[in-house]
């Protein structure tokens, strides 16, 4: 397995299976912890942690106050942020953001974005004057690969656990009046799944990697979808060439993932909800 | 800045892919893109730009690779290589790095959500413009080597 990785696993592959035992369509067994529960972040306003086999990704949702910006006083913020610390894989040193880290901050940017989860007119409170600003922190805290899919539903299970204050604005003096004691949900439009795809040689797709697949693999997919079968991002940053029917073969798949996990959110929240 | 990140891995996985690297052992090969101006189709204009400095290196290659970018507009109507301002209007841009074997993808971009058929539909017209495009590096190798 160290010697001749590549070998080893195409001896694998061609018995249509994968080393840990898993189907090349299989995903890894998924857990989702949400809120303020034993695992969960106290001090942020929305917290979930995810685990997708053994990467672990957390997601803290802070939510603060701004003026918006001049050309659009209407809308909110939303930042997120992934870090990949030294601590999830001995590949990530500590220091600046790597690469990595900055590529997947920008695809979770742009995931927010397409898929309209959020709308940022939600989130003004008075034109021009008020409105929230969400730091949505998603940190590895261990590195199996897939990490785009773990962060992408530990953001959707933060962000349904978010509950923002309500805010007045006292007409007298100007200021904002945050009340802690009254609480709203944030209203979330779409749920976006993320499922990503290894290829290998060129040919074969195997389903949700792990890092030692990704290491040898020769390309990956993202695919991003949401409930109502909406593309929201195909992610396939470079790697061996795919025809179109391949593409729609992972798209067809992403759908069906789609609905586990939505499944699986819904359980959830059902499940901490106070009743 | 994040963005010019994530482009870059972007770019650097495609050429990756068609750049036989094997040839060239314990060699780094470096792309140096600056933007003079962004009048739309920013990322395609980058690949293609990157494809033909390749090229033009005499670096071994395993396919030539060329960009594209689809505008889905508001009422469903594709457009291919749009201006800054029809990226604004459309409702998902769609950037597509297409290989000359087969016309295979090898890279793929999207901003704004847009339905399975729509995708379908702008790669099926990118690949049928990347024949424009790959006429065009012929005709501009020729035109170098020619004189």
């Amino acid at each position: 397995r160290t010697v001749e990785p590549l070998e080893y696993y195409r001896r694998f592959l061609k018995e249509n299976c994968r080393p840990d035992g898993r189907e090349l369509g299989e995903f890894r067994t998924t857990t989702v912890n949400i809120g303020k529960c034993l695992w969960s972040i106290t001090t942020a306003d929305g917290s979930a942690l995810v685990k997708l086999g053994n990467t672990t990704v957390i997601c803290g949702v802070k939510a603060e106050l701004a003026a918006p910006a001049a050309d659009s006083a209407n809308k909110g913020y939303i930042v997120p942020n992934v870090e990949l610390p030294s601590l999830c894989a001995e590949r990530f040193r500590s220091g600046p953001p790597g690469e990595e880290a900055q590529a997947a901050s920008q695809f979770i940017a742009d995931v927010i974005e397409n898929s309209q989860m959020i709308v940022k007119e939600d989130l003004c409170i008075a034109n021009g004057k008020l409105a929230w600003v969400l730091y949505c922190d998603i940190i590895c805290l261990d590195y199996d690969g897939n990490l785009l899919d773990a962060s992408v539903f530990a953001l959707l299970a933060a962000l349904k656990n978010v509950q923002l204050p309500s805010v007045t604005i006292n007409e007298e003096t100007g200021l904002s009046e945050v009340n802690l004691k009254q609480k709203n949900p944030l209203i979330i439009r779409k749920h976006p799944v993320a499922t990503s795809f290894a290829v290998f040689d060129d040919t074969l797709l195997i389903v949700d990697p792990t890092a030692e697949e990704e290491d040898l693999a020769t390309g990956t997919v993202t695919i991003v979808t949401d409930e109502e079968g909406r593309l929201c991002s195909v992610h396939k940053p470079g790697g061996s060439p795919l025809t179109g029917a391949k593409l729609q073969d992972c798209i067809t798949r992403a759908i069906t993932r789609h609905k586990e996990v939505k499944k699986l959110i819904d359980k959830v929240i059902k499940s901490i909800t106070p009743k | 800045g994040v963005l010019e990140r994530s482009r870059e891995q972007l770019l650097r996985q495609t050429c990756e892919a068609v750049v036989l690297g094997v040839l060239h052992p314990r060699t780094a090969i470096s792309l140096v893109l600056q933007v003079l101006s962004d009048a739309g189709s920013l990322l395609s204009c980058c690949l293609n730009a990157a494809c033909m400095a390749l090229l033009d290196a005499g670096l071994p290659l395993a396919a030539l690779f060329c960009g594209v970018t689809c505008a889905l507009q508001p009422d469903g109507t594709i457009l291919l290589d749009p201006t800054a301002r029809q990226e604004q209007e459309a409702r998902a841009i769609l950037t597509f790095a297409i290989a000359s074997s087969e016309r295979k993808v090898l890279m793929t971009t999207t901003k704004g959500s847009c339905s399975v058929e729509e995708m379908q539909q702008c790669l099926a017209a990118a690949q049928r413009a990347a024949d424009t495009i790959f006429q065009f590096y012929r005709d501009s190798v020729r035109r170098r080597y020619s004189k």
